[in-house]
């Protein structure tokens, strides 16, 4: 019995995942971060959708809430609103977060609203077969990406940054105690916090890009990315292909439940007139 | 002491919704409906409550069922377009159980349409427009005073069955102005939702005791269960047994049923052996009435009858009707006859049905109907 056994639904376990995926690594480093902060599971909320990271919540032992594809953030934004003193962590996979539900991340990052967003990135939608995401490399096979992704790769945490989130971070799991320590800054932190995960899929991603060994795989995303402050040594153009791990945003902005209160004049509970 | 005021339509529902208690709207802005996000957003917070704009109205439904899910009433207010991005965030709160309010104020459709032009065409898509099969309570106003009644009457019954509420206006009532009684605050009923829950050991989100309705306390309240859109069991947890897919679409598409009388409401006018009826709702059940009235001056008898709640459909009620008359004339602000359909389903062939759409964005005139309701009585419709 681990000490974190509390934060799961052990009697739905064995869970679904494939042997070798990743998520679950992402979703262990947030439970750590979670029990470090010491936070009440009964007052923070597990928002989350669809596909194998969205599904991956219910597995904890939070309130939590499993919306349709994409609007995990639309939910997590009306929970906010009603009872704005409860945590609420949003956990997310490409498509969620960087497709069908793209239009409301740019919008709560653009918001500002106190809450998590941790976006699982694995460059394929696993639980419906291998169809490419908005984040697939170019080059990289997917199931409906047969002859080879064409689409430029997105990158959610510039868009987010673009959008003004005042907290962005990129982590992946092979920097795992890197990961539980950004995921923990991004909950600590006042406003909207985003979290991209570099994380990994053999079954339908590595099969089909001939590597779904899972320490391969792991040891690819450690290649990936390199720090801010490597990233000081290299030119521009060297740049411009490589992703930047760590917190690339962390900015005090007003948050905007508290600055709605404010110019409202808002009373919790006050009476009819 | 109710007191009298001159209101909008969408004023009388924006006002009604702060009286029965709710704390958060979210909308996108849609002509005709957008009075009432404005006057939300300008009242709201003094009332302990929160108003918020968002992206689309995907986003707007979503924002209120995350406030309901934790505890708050919502509601937003939109029309036909955004009520079609509204289906799949509507068919989840019917799923998982979640009360929501949505005000459609119906304009002329489909597509953009005509934003300032009225129409009735929305019946089915409150119903059927998301996928799948879940329960909705729509109800019909046709005054503002109606409007502002029955903007109460749906957070009541969204709060007490656990269900979505469509409030199913359309331009005309939306934009209208009339003098209304506002009844005193504290003889309105108001019904809150349940919270009478077992210990969180014995609690069980979706099992539900002899009301067939689940009680789901707020979320971060101190109850740790899980909501999903996906089929599952008391447990809340995804599940695809064959015998839980069955239990779980069986129990939320019959939880309305036996409620039939407490949520059907309907409004007749009843003459003594008459062959006619006339069968209207919504903006268009007014100069119906006219034109029945009129009838009856001119010495026909024609019976009136007008839905106050549409989903579910008062098939009793009108099938009664149908049982003495021969002729039922369903005028409606639309090309299929939507509401006759539920007419002919309802009656089974127990009388004729006339049909009367109009679908020019403007309203019918009482005249155009007593027109009909003198053809019908000559025989020559």
């Amino acid at each position: 019995m681990s000490k974190l056994d509390k934060y799961l639904r052990l009697d739905q376990f064995p869970h679904f995942a494939c042997s070798g995926c990743g998520h679950g690594i992402a979703l262990a480093s947030m439970i750590r971060a979670i029990d470090k902060l010491g936070l009440d599971q009964n007052t923070t909320i597990m928002v989350c959708a669809i596909g194998c990271a969205g599904r991956l919540p219910v597995y904890l032992n939070f309130p939590s809430i499993r919306t349709p594809h994409g609007r995990a953030l639309t939910i997590a934004t009306g929970i906010k609103l009603a009872t704005p003193k409860l945590k609420v962590i949003v956990f997310m996979g490409d498509g969620d977060a960087a497709a069908i539900g793209g239009n409301h991340l740019i919008h709560s990052a653009r918001r500002n609203i106190d809450m998590t967003a941790i976006i699982a990135i694995n460059e394929i939608y696993g639980m419906t077969g291998g169809q490419y995401a908005p984040t697939t490399k170019s080059g990289h096979f997917a199931s409906t990406a047969p002859f080879g992704m064409i689409e430029p790769q997105m990158d959610a945490c510039k868009l987010v940054e673009a959008a003004g989130a005042t907290f962005v971070a990129r982590g992946d799991i092979y920097h795992v105690i890197e990961l539980d320590r950004l995921i923990s800054k991004a909950i600590s932190h006042k406003g909207f916090s985003v979290v991209e995960v570099l994380t990994n899929c053999p079954t339908q991603f590595g099969r089909r890009n001939k590597n779904s060994k899972p320490s391969e795989m792991i040891k690819n995303i450690k290649e990936m990315t390199i720090t801010k402050k490597q990233a000081e040594q290299l030119s521009k153009e060297e740049l411009e292909h490589i992703l930047l791990r760590g917190i690339l945003v962390d900015k005090e902005c007003p948050e905007y439940i508290e600055e709605y209160d404010r110019i409202t004049n808002f009373k919790e509970e006050a009476s009819l007139k | 002491m109710s007191k009298k005021v001159l209101m909008q339509g969408n004023q009388a529902v924006a006002e009604a919704a702060l009286v029965a208690g709710m704390k958060v709207c979210a909308g996108y802005p849609i002509t005709p409906a957008s009075e009432v996000v404005e006057i939300l957003s300008r009242k709201l917070p003094a009332y302990g409550g929160r108003f918020i704009q968002m992206e689309d109205e995907i986003a707007s439904i979503g924002v209120i069922i995350g406030a309901s899910a934790a505890g708050k009433k919502a509601i937003t207010a939109t029309s036909g377009p955004g009520f079609s991005l509204m289906q799949e965030l509507l068919g989840y709160a019917a799923m998982v159980e979640i009360p929501i309010v949505i005000y459609n104020a119906q304009r002329v459709g489909p597509s953009t349409g005509g934003a300032t032009k009225p129409q009735q065409a929305d019946i089915m898509q409150t119903k059927w427009g998301s996928h799948g099969e879940s329960p909705r309570i729509a109800l019909c106003p046709s005054s503002v005073e109606e409007a502002y009644k029955l903007t109460i009457t749906a957070f009541n019954l969204s709060e007490k069955y656990m269900v979505p509420v469509v409030i199913l206006a359309d331009e005309i009532l939306a934009h209208i102005r009339e003098s209304i009684n506002i009844p005193e605050s504290d003889s309105v009923e108001i019904i809150n939702r349940r919270t009478d829950v077992l210990p969180q050991e014995e609690y069980l989100p979706y099992k539900v005791d002899n009301t067939g309705i689940p009680i789901l306390p707020p979320l971060g309240g101190g109850y740790r269960y899980n909501i999903s859109g996906m089929i599952h069991g008391d447990n809340g947890i995804p599940n695809l047994a064959p015998e839980i897919i069955d239990y779980c679409i069986q129990r939320i598409n019959s939880k309305l049923k036996k409620y039939y009388n407490d949520i059907v409401m309907i409004e007749k006018m009843e003459e003594e052996n008459s062959k006619i009826a006339v069968l209207a709702y919504g903006s268009t059940a007014r100069p119906a009435k006219g034109a029945v009235r009129m009838a009856i001056e001119k010495g026909i008898k024609v019976d009136f009858i007008r839905p106050i709640t549409i989903w579910p459909f008062p098939e009793r009620e009108v099938r009664e009707i149908a049982c003495r008359v021969d002729k039922i004339l369903v005028p409606e602000m639309n090309f299929e006859g939507q509401v006759a359909g539920l007419v002919k389903q309802s009656i089974e062939g127990e009388a004729e049905v006339v049909q009367l759409n109009k679908i020019s964005g403007l309203p019918f005139y009482v005249e155009e109907i007593y027109h009909q309701i003198i053809k019908i009585n000559k025989g020559e419709k």
